[in-house]
């Protein structure tokens, strides 16, 4: 090619402990395009961002910038050199005024050392009106909306003298209007020689804006798409079309209805009504994008928050579920996403974390029965095969694995009808995945009803005797049998129908 | 990892489980021993008893505060309360019901402190305002009510229920001051709630990890609430047990800073202020180093005016060691990975 990039990835590899996130990845990004990195969950796509930008450094590859190699340590050596990255979790000290953040860390300072609001006022007002927008420069950022906060972002980035402009998910919390504006400003940028790169699940956005399309797959490469080249359907296959050897559970016996949402309104997504029902012995997968509300949706149903309305039943009876505790009562267990924050407590042992949720059954009078503990914890531990010499070892010491396992043998003990598990492999050594779900297998066939959520499309085709998928907040497909593809999970999870 | 089952690392079981009870122990003899050198009359009969009666009514202050600590939070009021219930008991005694028995006097207090404690516990956990603040109110406002409802005046017992002051703090048992005794009841009391129920597992669970012990079913809310209760609870029997002590209580000073020497000792007993540890035996360990260093600085001949700042110093090394100690342990047991 003859041009020189302005800024290209070569044969970046990113690895994180066990995990090999970028894998001989390269690309390249030119002055004056708009250009959107896509793939599934995953895939690899903010760890190259952030290698760009300096959060990550790769273990080996190379960067060039402008056709020179340069090294970026650091967030700072990235915007000496012009590149940005805006985080999707807007980074702003949202109690501050909109110039004070545009200029955090950098402030103009009088003669006598004093930070020089004057000039600070100038700049921002110039930068805001450059942007086209019209909010005064001492406005709070708190008292601007979404969108506008994302312009001070930008408007900061500008401040930078930014060439290469890096954004996350630009879109996953803006209104249609507000995306119209931003997009807008998008190509106003790119007129004035700016490279703009972003990460998007949308693909209607990115046949709108992109002159180009990067998509990574399994944090490989999978292939690169022209202006004239991108449509919906080679976007897909490039992001999912991998031959999977698929060991697919025998179907279930799905019997009776164990668990029934009606008309179900999540705080995250309240102008939907989501309506399920789970059967005995059936592990329906639930799949979606980040922000898809999947993990609202779980924790609502178990009592955590954010339940606005709708009905539940279990086995046909009607429970109320306000707190973990009635969920716990009517017969529900939770395995969150977050393994270490909201599973464990890591600084417990084993046994005290196993019988964590059971300790009311466990007790005489109020007294803890320590050696029915101590069973109770000696049976899940060999049942779920967790790798230590004892139960009284603290949880923080097992591997990601282990401590899942843990989690698992807490509600196996209590044996649940409804089961709830939020990305339960995630992080987890390929042994200890296939035990976790046959330990799901089997809870399944002793006739729990399962809820897998799970990002993971390999997984999601493993596991899943059906398949939902959600699409911001909404149930957008109810899939079974023959109609259980990576294809049709995608459209659905990306909103083409 | 070597298995735990051999005899001999079962006493290094026991060394490890009770590290912080040692550690404070160890620093406790060391400056005992430090100071009976120097001034042999530290191990006097009198001194003895003396530091063990001390030791018994701040030991009682001290595990009350420990129970809350343990849920990550904060009690700054029991001075005040303390301030308050030892002038209300001599008063509900004297002048505003003579005639009633002792029993009904102390019922009062204790329900008093209890509702006290509830009320703290709701407004920490309905509405979720900071331990720090609440308690910080109580402390401006239970001493505000201790003098108001003094008239600003000292209350005191003069020679009425002697025996009482007698059976409660100043007879002993075998040589054992009767504060002492009664912080042996409460603490074994103490211990078995925190050891040994389901509510004391539930309480470290949540000073642990809060929200993984909420998505466990567990109650968090009520069992802060508890943990609250139990320490105005003591703190109000603190009161009644420093103003029978004292023979008298001046409402606008009894109790003063108390809350601070209760925190002193818990957090020297290893009770984290991060929540989720602490040890009874630990925690009496730690009030005892507190008094032992009081006594010392005096009779060391450390001037005066620097007592509190030996004390501060005595603090700081305590939980810098214990940290410390920490560290090392955490870095062995993941390197014995």
């Amino acid at each position: 090619m003859e041009k020189t990039p302005l800024i290209e990835a070569r044969g970046i590899h990113k690895r994180f402990l066990a995990v090999h996130a970028l894998n001989d990845v390269s690309a390249s990004f030119f002055e004056g395009e708009v250009v959107a990195v896509m793939g599934e969950n995953g895939a690899g796509k903010s760890t190259l961002m952030k290698c760009l930008a300096g959060v990550h450094v790769p273990n080996e590859g190379e960067i060039r910038f402008e056709g020179e190699e340069v090294t970026i340590p650091n967030v700072n050596r990235a915007s000496e050199l012009g590149v940005v990255f805006i985080h999707q979790e807007l980074n702003l000290a949202d109690n501050l005024s909109v110039g004070a953040n545009i200029f955090l860390g950098r402030e103009p300072k009088t003669k006598l050392g004093f930070i020089d609001h004057q000039e600070i006022y100038r700049c921002t007002a110039a930068l805001i009106d450059q942007l086209g927008m019209s909010f005064s420069p001492d406005t709070r950022v708190s008292d601007l909306s979404i969108g506008h906060q994302q312009m001070v972002e930008i408007a900061k980035a500008l401040s930078q003298d930014a060439r290469v402009l890096i954004m996350d998910e630009p879109t996953s919390s803006l209104t249609q209007h507000e995306t119209d504006v931003l997009f807008k400003l998008v190509k106003d940028l790119r007129e004035k020689g700016l490279c703009i790169v972003f990460i998007s699940h949308r693909l209607a956005e990115v046949n709108e804006i992109a002159d180009r399309v990067i998509v990574l797959r399994d944090g490989q490469n999978s292939g690169e798409l022209p202006r004239e080249d991108i449509d919906h359907d080679r976007m897909v296959a490039l992001m999912v079309g991998r031959e999977l050897n698929l060991h697919h559970k025998t179907q279930g016996k799905a019997g009776d209805v164990r668990l029934t949402l009606k008309e179900v309104q999540v705080a995250h997504a309240p102008d939907e009504k989501v309506t399920f029902e789970l059967r005995s012995g059936e592990i329906a997968a639930m799949a979606g994008l980040v922000g898809a509300g999947r993990t609202e949706l779980a924790q609502a149903i178990f009592g955590i928050g954010g339940l606005l309305g709708g009905s539940m039943e279990v086995d046909g009876t009607p429970v109320k579920i306000s707190d973990p505790r009635d969920a716990i009562a009517a017969g529900l267990a939770y395995v969150p996403e977050d393994r270490k924050q909201h599973g464990v407590i890591i600084e417990m042992a084993i046994r005290d974390n196993v019988v964590m949720a059971g300790l009311d059954r466990y007790q005489q009078y109020g007294f803890v029965q320590q050696a029915r503990h101590e069973e109770v914890a000696e049976e899940a531990k060999s049942q779920l095969n967790v790798k230590s010499p004892t139960v009284s070892k603290e949880v923080g010491l097992l591997s990601g694995g282990n401590q899942q396992k843990v989690v698992l043998a807490k509600w196996m003990s209590l044996g649940p009808k409804v089961l709830l598990l939020d990305e339960p492999t995630r992080g987890i050594d390929v042994g200890s995945k296939s035990e976790i779900y046959e330990a799901i297998e089997k809870m399944a066939d002793e006739g729990a009803a399962v809820l897998f959520i799970s990002s993971e499309m390999e997984e999601v085709l493993r596991v899943a005797d059906r398949i939902l998928v959600m699409h911001e907040g909404r149930l957008a497909g109810d899939l079974t049998g023959n109609d259980m593809t990576e294809e049709r999970i995608m459209q659905l999870a990306t909103g083409q129908e | 990892m070597t298995m735990d089952t051999t005899p001999d690392s079962l006493i290094k079981k026991l060394i490890r489980n009770n590290r912080k009870t040692l550690t404070i122990f160890t620093l406790l003899v060391a400056i005992a021993t430090i100071t009976g050198i120097a001034h042999s009359t530290f191990w006097s009969p009198t001194n003895m008893t003396n530091m063990l009666r001390y030791v018994g009514l701040y030991g009682i202050i001290a595990i009350g505060v420990s129970f809350v600590i343990i849920t990550g939070g904060i009690d700054l009021s029991i001075g005040s309360l303390i301030g308050l219930t030892g002038v209300l008991f001599p008063m509900l005694l004297l002048e505003i019901m003579p005639s009633a028995p002792v029993i009904v006097a102390v019922a009062i207090v204790l329900g008093l402190s209890l509702l006290l404690g509830l009320i703290h516990g709701l407004l920490i956990t309905k509405l979720k305002l900071q331990p720090f603040l609440v308690t910080l109110c109580g402390l401006l406002i239970y001493r505000g009510v201790a003098r108001a409802v003094a008239g600003d005046r000292t209350k005191g017992f003069g020679n009425e229920y002697s025996e009482l002051r007698n059976f409660m703090v100043k007879n002993d048992i075998f040589g054992v001051p009767m504060p002492f005794v009664w912080l042996i009841i409460v603490g074994v009391i103490a211990a078995v709630l925190l050891n040994k129920t389901t509510f004391g597992r539930y309480l470290l669970a949540l000073g642990r990890n809060e929200q993984a012990a909420r998505f466990s079913g567990i109650n968090t809310d009520r069992m802060k609430i508890f943990a609250y209760m139990i320490c105005s609870l003591l703190a109000g029997f603190g009161g009644i047990m420093f103003v029978l002590d004292n023979a008298g209580a001046t409402p606008s000073s009894f109790g003063n800073f108390y809350e601070l020497w209760a925190i002193s000792g818990a957090v020297l007993g290893g009770c984290s202020l991060r929540g989720g540890e602490g040890s009874i035996a630990a925690v009496i360990c730690g009030t005892a180093l507190v008094q032992v260093t009081t006594t010392a600085v005096f009779f060391l001949g450390v001037q005066d005016a620097l007592r509190w700042t030996v004390m501060g110093f005595i603090i700081l090394l305590g939980v810098t060691t214990d940290e410390l100690l920490n560290r090392y342990a955490a870095k062995r047991r993941a390197a014995a990975l």
